[in-house]
């Protein structure tokens, strides 16, 4: 019931919905993170810390169907060197009703964003550097404390 | 006791290496005494150990407080606040 993937490879988000669709639930909700061309940015590398990623994206997968009568959980993140445009990260929630998954998806890409070792390096044409978090993204993730 | 340590982003970046082994110095019984002890290194050490407060750590896998106890620790990493989705 719980996916989770961590990969350089580009993900079909079709297919993964479509595997949702097939568990049995009566609503599907998803969440698809695309590289954005902010100030320049060309290409990002996406840093994480094998081993200890996958178990904390499991982790929040579990947390999700603790909290929420789930049928289908998704979760892929890309690694590796991405540019402008290209899918970073795919959350889908499979449930019997809407408000479960819809909650839970967007539970899932809060919490992501803050517990998840992922880390950001944006490629400019005049120079790199890394992403600093945000304090946005960690009040959105303890909004669900 | 010996104790793997993983760097990442930009701290992995300053310190010049990914990943070391040491034995755990007398004295260092949490990750904030085992920042000291490296940022003493001086170099990319004591650049990447400059201000504790800005990094996070994970003792085996799972993300602790900078003042948990280290003791029957194998495993621990120093990076900054994580940045992914």
């Amino acid at each position: 019931m719980i996916c989770v993937r961590v990969q350089p490879e580009d993900f079909d988000g079709g297919a993964e919905l479509a595997a949702l669709e097939g568990k049995g639930g009566g609503a599907v909700a998803s969440f698809t993170g695309i590289v954005r061309a902010d100030d320049g940015v060309e290409a990002m590398t996406l840093e994480h810390y094998p081993g200890m990623t996958e178990k904390a994206l499991t982790a929040l997968a579990e947390q999700a169907t603790a909290r929420w009568p789930l049928c289908g959980v998704t979760v892929l993140h890309r690694v590796g060197t991405l540019r402008a445009g290209d899918r970073i990260v795919f959350v889908g929630t499979a449930s019997d009703h809407r408000a479960a998954a819809l909650e839970a998806c967007a539970f899932l890409i809060d919490r992501l964003k803050t517990d998840a070792p992922f880390w950001k390096k944006e490629h400019r044409r005049e120079g790199d550097s890394w992403v600093e978090a945000r304090a946005t993204d960690d009040a959105a993730a303890r909004s669900w404390d | 006791m010996a104790l793997d340590i993983l760097y990442f982003a930009w701290v992995r970046e300053r310190v010049g290496v990914a990943e070391e082994r040491i034995d755990l110095p007398a004295g260092v019984t949490t990750p904030l005494d085992l920042a000291y002890w490296l940022a003493a290194r001086g170099g990319g050490y004591a650049e990447a150990f400059a201000d504790p407060a800005r990094l996070r750590c994970a003792v085996d896998q799972d993300i602790v407080p900078l003042t948990a106890d280290l003791a029957n620790a194998a495993e621990i990493a120093f990076f900054p606040p994580v940045t992914g989705g």
